[in-house]
Protein backbone atom coordinates (compact mmCIF):
# COMPACT_ATOMS: atom_id res chain seq x y z
CA UNK A 1 0.00 0.00 0.00
CA UNK A 2 1.39 3.10 -1.07
CA UNK A 3 1.79 6.49 0.88
CA UNK A 4 -0.26 8.27 -1.55
CA UNK A 5 -3.29 5.66 -0.80
CA UNK A 6 -2.97 5.80 3.00
CA UNK A 7 -2.94 9.26 3.25
CA UNK A 8 -6.33 9.55 0.80
CA UNK A 9 -7.43 6.94 2.85
CA UNK A 10 -6.40 8.63 6.11
CA UNK A 11 -8.31 11.81 4.87
CA UNK A 12 -11.17 10.18 3.61
CA UNK A 13 -12.49 8.20 6.78
CA UNK A 14 -11.43 11.11 8.87
CA UNK A 15 -13.79 13.76 7.14
CA UNK A 16 -16.23 10.99 7.52
CA UNK A 17 -16.54 11.01 10.74
CA UNK A 18 -16.47 14.39 11.13
CA UNK A 19 -19.48 14.38 8.96
CA UNK A 20 -21.47 12.38 10.72
CA UNK A 21 -19.75 13.87 14.56
CA UNK A 22 -19.96 17.48 14.34
CA UNK A 23 -23.11 19.48 16.12
CA UNK A 24 -22.86 22.40 13.76
CA UNK A 25 -25.11 20.89 10.60
CA UNK A 26 -22.54 22.95 8.27
CA UNK A 27 -19.68 21.80 9.37
CA UNK A 28 -20.81 18.19 8.85
CA UNK A 29 -21.87 19.00 5.64
CA UNK A 30 -18.73 21.26 4.21
CA UNK A 31 -16.75 17.81 5.68
CA UNK A 32 -19.03 15.40 3.52
CA UNK A 33 -17.69 17.50 0.71
CA UNK A 34 -14.19 16.72 1.98
CA UNK A 35 -14.91 13.62 2.09
CA UNK A 36 -16.19 13.22 -1.63
CA UNK A 37 -13.00 15.05 -2.30
CA UNK A 38 -10.94 12.71 -0.84
CA UNK A 39 -13.13 9.40 -2.81
CA UNK A 40 -12.60 11.19 -5.88
CA UNK A 41 -8.57 11.11 -5.11
CA UNK A 42 -8.84 7.16 -4.72
CA UNK A 43 -10.64 7.23 -7.64
CA UNK A 44 -7.96 8.85 -9.95
CA UNK A 45 -5.16 6.64 -7.69
CA UNK A 46 -6.98 3.59 -9.07
CA UNK A 47 -7.34 5.15 -12.75
CA UNK A 48 -10.63 5.30 -13.15
CA UNK A 49 -10.65 9.24 -14.18
CA UNK A 50 -14.16 9.54 -15.63
CA UNK A 51 -15.70 7.99 -12.37
CA UNK A 52 -13.07 10.53 -10.49
CA UNK A 53 -14.52 13.41 -12.25
CA UNK A 54 -17.79 12.19 -12.61
CA UNK A 55 -17.93 11.78 -8.49
CA UNK A 56 -16.55 16.11 -8.23
CA UNK A 57 -19.11 17.15 -10.35
CA UNK A 58 -22.06 15.32 -9.08
CA UNK A 59 -21.52 14.56 -5.86
CA UNK A 60 -19.41 18.40 -4.64
CA UNK A 61 -20.67 20.36 -7.12
CA UNK A 62 -24.85 19.13 -6.50
CA UNK A 63 -25.68 16.39 -3.83
CA UNK A 64 -23.23 18.65 -1.39
CA UNK A 65 -24.59 21.96 -2.85
CA UNK A 66 -28.19 20.64 -2.03
CA UNK A 67 -27.62 19.42 0.97
CA UNK A 68 -25.97 23.10 1.88
CA UNK A 69 -29.47 24.13 0.65
CA UNK A 70 -31.82 22.14 2.06
CA UNK A 71 -29.83 22.63 5.68
CA UNK A 72 -30.64 26.76 4.88
CA UNK A 73 -33.95 26.25 3.90
CA UNK A 74 -34.68 24.40 6.88
CA UNK A 75 -32.79 26.54 9.30
CA UNK A 76 -30.59 23.98 10.78
CA UNK A 77 -27.17 25.85 10.46
CA UNK A 78 -28.54 27.35 13.85
CA UNK A 79 -26.82 25.94 17.15
CA UNK A 80 -28.59 22.96 17.67
CA UNK A 81 -29.73 22.54 21.20
CA UNK A 82 -30.18 19.73 23.48
CA UNK A 83 -28.56 16.40 22.45
CA UNK A 84 -27.93 15.34 19.14
CA UNK A 85 -27.69 11.85 19.56
CA UNK A 86 -31.10 10.03 18.98
CA UNK A 87 -32.46 7.91 21.91
CA UNK A 88 -31.29 4.60 21.41
CA UNK A 89 -27.87 6.01 20.42
CA UNK A 90 -25.62 3.04 21.87
CA UNK A 91 -27.42 0.17 20.42
CA UNK A 92 -27.09 1.92 16.73
CA UNK A 93 -23.27 2.47 17.82
CA UNK A 94 -22.71 -1.18 18.53
CA UNK A 95 -24.82 -2.10 15.60
CA UNK A 96 -22.63 -0.09 13.44
CA UNK A 97 -19.68 -1.14 14.98
CA UNK A 98 -20.69 -4.81 14.88
CA UNK A 99 -21.46 -4.42 10.83
CA UNK A 100 -17.77 -2.79 10.46
CA UNK A 101 -16.27 -5.96 12.73
CA UNK A 102 -17.91 -8.75 10.69
CA UNK A 103 -17.36 -7.53 7.01
CA UNK A 104 -13.93 -6.23 7.46
CA UNK A 105 -13.17 -9.33 9.39
CA UNK A 106 -14.51 -11.30 6.59
CA UNK A 107 -12.90 -9.70 4.28
CA UNK A 108 -9.51 -10.20 6.24
CA UNK A 109 -9.87 -13.99 6.48
CA UNK A 110 -11.34 -14.42 3.41
CA UNK A 111 -9.40 -16.53 0.75
CA UNK A 112 -12.11 -15.72 -2.25
CA UNK A 113 -9.98 -12.43 -3.23
CA UNK A 114 -9.05 -12.41 -6.67
CA UNK A 115 -5.38 -12.29 -7.81
CA UNK A 116 -4.54 -8.64 -8.43
CA UNK A 117 -4.36 -7.51 -11.98
CA UNK A 118 -0.92 -5.17 -12.13
CA UNK A 119 -2.16 -3.44 -15.10
CA UNK A 120 -5.28 -1.17 -14.86
CA UNK A 121 -7.95 -1.80 -17.55
CA UNK A 122 -7.68 0.35 -20.54
CA UNK A 123 -11.50 2.68 -20.48
CA UNK A 124 -11.04 5.85 -22.32
CA UNK A 125 -14.01 8.65 -22.41
CA UNK A 126 -14.46 7.30 -25.86
CA UNK A 127 -15.19 3.75 -25.02
CA UNK A 128 -17.54 4.67 -22.01
CA UNK A 129 -19.37 6.54 -24.31
CA UNK A 130 -19.58 3.77 -27.10
CA UNK A 131 -20.12 1.11 -24.02
CA UNK A 132 -23.15 3.31 -22.92
CA UNK A 133 -24.51 4.12 -26.33
CA UNK A 134 -24.57 0.54 -27.40
CA UNK A 135 -24.00 -2.05 -24.47
CA UNK A 136 -25.69 0.44 -21.93
CA UNK A 137 -28.26 1.93 -24.15
CA UNK A 138 -31.44 0.55 -22.14
CA UNK A 139 -29.77 1.56 -18.49
CA UNK A 140 -28.77 5.25 -20.07
CA UNK A 141 -32.49 6.09 -21.15
CA UNK A 142 -34.45 4.85 -17.80
CA UNK A 143 -31.71 6.82 -15.82
CA UNK A 144 -32.52 9.85 -18.19
CA UNK A 145 -36.28 8.97 -17.29
CA UNK A 146 -35.48 8.52 -13.71
CA UNK A 147 -33.57 11.88 -13.35
CA UNK A 148 -36.50 13.48 -14.76
CA UNK A 149 -39.46 11.54 -12.60
CA UNK A 150 -37.08 12.71 -9.42
CA UNK A 151 -36.80 16.49 -10.18
CA UNK A 152 -40.43 16.96 -11.51
CA UNK A 153 -41.06 14.94 -8.24
CA UNK A 154 -38.81 16.65 -5.77
CA UNK A 155 -40.14 20.12 -7.47
CA UNK A 156 -43.62 19.00 -6.24
CA UNK A 157 -43.14 17.38 -3.00
CA UNK A 158 -41.31 20.73 -2.03
CA UNK A 159 -43.52 23.13 -3.80
CA UNK A 160 -45.49 25.53 -1.31
CA UNK A 161 -48.74 24.57 -1.16
CA UNK A 162 -51.53 27.09 -2.79
CA UNK A 163 -54.18 27.55 -0.34
CA UNK A 164 -57.22 26.98 -1.97
CA UNK A 165 -59.62 29.29 -1.12
CA UNK B 1 -0.47 -8.64 0.42
CA UNK B 2 -3.65 -7.95 -2.04
CA UNK B 3 -3.98 -4.67 -3.18
CA UNK B 4 -7.74 -4.94 -2.86
CA UNK B 5 -7.80 -5.15 0.71
CA UNK B 6 -7.08 -1.62 2.18
CA UNK B 7 -9.52 -0.52 -0.17
CA UNK B 8 -11.95 -3.31 0.93
CA UNK B 9 -11.48 -2.51 4.38
CA UNK B 10 -11.64 1.45 3.76
CA UNK B 11 -14.93 0.61 1.70
CA UNK B 12 -16.34 -1.15 4.92
CA UNK B 13 -15.27 1.45 7.28
CA UNK B 14 -17.31 3.96 5.16
CA UNK B 15 -20.18 1.87 5.10
CA UNK B 16 -20.20 1.50 9.10
CA UNK B 17 -19.55 5.10 9.34
CA UNK B 18 -22.73 5.86 7.13
CA UNK B 19 -24.80 3.50 8.78
CA UNK B 20 -23.43 4.84 12.06
CA UNK B 21 -25.04 8.46 11.21
CA UNK B 22 -28.60 7.13 10.00
CA UNK B 23 -28.68 5.00 13.65
CA UNK B 24 -27.56 7.73 16.02
CA UNK B 25 -28.17 11.20 14.92
CA UNK B 26 -31.36 12.95 15.49
CA UNK B 27 -31.13 15.44 12.46
CA UNK B 28 -33.01 13.74 9.35
CA UNK B 29 -30.13 15.64 7.12
CA UNK B 30 -27.62 13.45 8.55
CA UNK B 31 -30.00 10.64 8.09
CA UNK B 32 -29.16 11.44 4.46
CA UNK B 33 -25.82 12.42 5.20
CA UNK B 34 -25.00 9.03 6.29
CA UNK B 35 -26.73 7.71 3.22
CA UNK B 36 -24.85 9.44 0.85
CA UNK B 37 -21.67 8.01 2.68
CA UNK B 38 -23.38 4.53 2.40
CA UNK B 39 -23.77 4.47 -1.82
CA UNK B 40 -19.92 6.27 -1.59
CA UNK B 41 -18.38 2.68 -0.03
CA UNK B 42 -20.13 0.99 -2.22
CA UNK B 43 -19.11 2.84 -5.46
CA UNK B 44 -15.39 2.57 -4.25
CA UNK B 45 -16.29 -1.15 -4.03
CA UNK B 46 -17.25 -1.31 -7.63
CA UNK B 47 -14.15 1.21 -8.49
CA UNK B 48 -11.10 -1.20 -6.46
CA UNK B 49 -12.64 -4.72 -7.77
CA UNK B 50 -12.74 -3.13 -11.08
CA UNK B 51 -9.25 -1.84 -11.27
CA UNK B 52 -7.49 -5.29 -9.47
CA UNK B 53 -10.13 -8.18 -10.32
CA UNK B 54 -9.70 -9.37 -14.35
CA UNK B 55 -13.19 -9.39 -16.74
CA UNK B 56 -14.32 -9.55 -19.60
CA UNK B 57 -16.01 -6.44 -19.92
CA UNK B 58 -13.33 -3.79 -19.06
CA UNK B 59 -15.68 -0.49 -18.78
CA UNK B 60 -18.82 -1.93 -16.92
CA UNK B 61 -17.24 -1.36 -13.37
CA UNK B 62 -17.27 2.44 -14.29
CA UNK B 63 -20.16 2.88 -15.87
CA UNK B 64 -21.80 1.24 -12.83
CA UNK B 65 -20.30 3.56 -10.40
CA UNK B 66 -21.54 6.19 -13.11
CA UNK B 67 -25.22 5.11 -13.04
CA UNK B 68 -24.47 4.27 -8.90
CA UNK B 69 -23.61 8.32 -8.84
CA UNK B 70 -26.59 9.85 -11.36
CA UNK B 71 -29.04 7.28 -8.88
CA UNK B 72 -27.81 8.33 -5.78
CA UNK B 73 -27.91 12.66 -6.82
CA UNK B 74 -31.91 11.83 -7.84
CA UNK B 75 -32.36 10.09 -4.46
CA UNK B 76 -30.52 12.90 -2.69
CA UNK B 77 -32.62 15.64 -4.45
CA UNK B 78 -35.82 13.73 -3.59
CA UNK B 79 -34.77 12.84 0.24
CA UNK B 80 -33.90 16.70 0.76
CA UNK B 81 -36.97 17.84 -1.18
CA UNK B 82 -39.28 15.52 1.61
CA UNK B 83 -36.78 17.07 4.61
CA UNK B 84 -38.07 20.81 3.41
CA UNK B 85 -41.85 19.49 3.20
CA UNK B 86 -41.42 17.87 6.66
CA UNK B 87 -39.87 20.73 7.71
CA UNK B 88 -43.04 23.17 6.37
CA UNK B 89 -44.96 21.15 8.25
CA UNK B 90 -43.65 19.97 11.40
CA UNK B 91 -41.17 23.29 11.74
CA UNK B 92 -38.43 20.86 12.97
CA UNK B 93 -35.92 18.20 11.16
CA UNK B 94 -36.19 15.86 13.95
CA UNK B 95 -36.50 12.77 12.49
CA UNK B 96 -38.26 11.72 16.15
CA UNK B 97 -41.10 14.56 15.54
CA UNK B 98 -42.76 12.71 12.37
CA UNK B 99 -44.24 9.68 14.42
CA UNK B 100 -47.71 9.68 13.36
CA UNK B 101 -48.83 8.54 10.22
CA UNK B 102 -52.18 11.10 10.45
CA UNK B 103 -51.42 13.86 8.06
Amino acid sequence: MTLALAITSLFTAGTALAAISLRNLVHCALALALSFLGLAALYLQLDAQFAGFAQVLVYIGAVAILMLFAILLTRSSERETGSILAPGWVLGAISAAFVFVVLAGTICLSRMLPAPAPVAPEVTVKRIGEDLMTTWILPLQVIGLLLTAALIGAVIIAMRERSSK
Amino acid sequence: MNPLLPLLVLSTLLFAIGFAAVVVRRNAILVLIGIELMLNAANLNFIAFWRYAPHQDPSAGVIFVIFSIAVAAAEAAVGLALVISMFRHYRTVNVDAADSLKG
